[in-house]
């Protein structure tokens, strides 16, 4: 029951991009199109899933007993840039339709701030290996959430009268905040 | 690379014109999460500016030897050996800005804006040049973020820098602390930037 709290937790009430900020820049770039939506959110989620699991091993069974915590920055950053890399190669040997809808998006997944972000918030809080996991997934699935959300509203925004001042990123924000302030609704919840 | 461009326009673009969070919307999420109060804002400011002018110092000058295809890998590492240096520096003389800041010190390592002046410029360009450039994107950064804090929390608390401004009579807007005013704040301000620059135009 309490893995079951613990994703509904990060992908709902605590969703990473509309109450921590953390992977504004591809939710506010890349929500263009739901289609190109998902395919990212697919691509954060898959990433997320395998960084909950490396940075957990290294930072436990590497970090911990030679007791450089203090490297915990630098290690986890460069174990997920080379985790992107290997995960974009890995895609494009096994399956050419997947690596298509998902390629582009992969190397911009490393400067994504939800992952270290996730890596970060799993050390602080004390995660054991299984928690991280469900960690990862539910933030995963909110930040996708959110994507594939405002994805659909801006589509929907091409077509309305947007005041001069406000088009482009000024309306993005407000929609976002109003998006934040509906997520709101779920604060309390747990 | 174009020599002829003054310092002066060098330092001096970063502050409005091609400002890292209005004009080319990088290291937002620093921006909405920490601006809640003005210290805040200052303090986060001040701890991406250091860590942006001490990356562009170091990698300004090993441009020369960091090999082109793994550029972006050492260029993390050094931004990410800086921000653990801020993050140590902060728990060490201010526990509590540490402790309010929390996971976005670290985050710094993630700042698009660093890495982006990093590739775009850093990479290219000599130390001085590097260094004008970096500082005035950091005096941009904190600008705005000195700004965004101080309108959230006048409206979110009633006071500035903690001072209270606002009198008896005023009831705190909740909503401005929360996360739901760090955009519509964000989004307002952009507007705001948009309608200015168009009125200089066509004043």
């Amino acid at each position: 029951m309490s893995y079951f709290l613990l994703f509904f937790s990060a992908a709902i009430v605590n969703n990473f991009v509309l109450s921590y900020f953390l992977g504004i820049c591809p939710f506010v770039g890349v929500s263009k199109k739901v289609s190109s939506a998902v395919s990212m959110g697919m691509a954060v989620t898959f990433v997320m899933l395998i960084t909950a699991v490396v940075t957990w091993l290294i930072y436990h069974l590497l970090l911990v007993p030679f007791e450089v915590e203090i490297l915990e920055y630098v290690s986890f950053i460069l174990v997920i840039a080379s985790l992107v890399q290997l995960v974009e190669m890995f895609i494009r040997k096994v399956s050419k339709p997947l690596y298509d809808t998902l390629g582009i998006y992969l190397p911009l997944i490393t400067t994504n701030c939800a992952i270290l972000g996730l890596a970060l918030f799993s050390v602080l809080r004390d995660y054991g290996f299984i928690e991280s996991v469900v960690f990862g997934l539910g933030a995963g699935a909110g930040f996708t959430l959110a994507l594939v959300i405002m994805a659909g509203i801006r589509e929907e925004l091409e077509l309305a009268p947007v005041p001069k001042y406000f088009q482009g990123a000024g309306i993005t924000m407000i929609v976002a905040g109003a998006l934040a302030l509906a997520f709101m609704g779920f604060a309390g919840m747990i | 690379m174009s020599k002829t461009v003054p310092l002066k326009t060098e330092f001096i673009k970063g502050l409005w014109k091609e400002n890292p969070v209005i004009a080319s919307l990088l290291g937002l999420c620093p921006t909405l999460a920490v601006t809640n109060a003005a210290m805040n804002g200052l303090a986060m400011g001040l701890a991406t500016t250091f860590v942006l002018v001490m990356s562009s110092l170091m990698i300004s000058a090993l441009r020369k030897v960091i090999p082109h295809q793994v550029r972006i890998a050492g260029f993390i590492v050094i931004i990410a050996t800086f921000v653990t240096v801020a993050d140590r520096f902060l728990a060490a003389f201010f526990p509590e800005i540490s402790a309010t800041l929390g996971p976005y010190i670290p985050l710094i390592v993630v700042n698009c804006l660093i890495l982006g002046r990093q590739e775009a410029f850093s990479s290219r360009n000599g130390i001085g040049r590097s260094l004008v450039d970096s500082f005035g994107m950091g005096l941009g950064f904190i600008f705005v973020l000195v700004a965004l804090g101080s309108v959230r929390e006048v409206l979110g608390s009633g006071s500035i820098f903690g001072i209270t401004v606002m009198g008896d009579w005023f009831n705190p807007w909740m909503i401005m602390i929360l996360p739901p005013g760090a955009f519509l704040t964000l989004g307002l301000m952009i507007a705001l930037a948009n309608w200015y620059n168009d009125w200089r135009a066509t004043s």
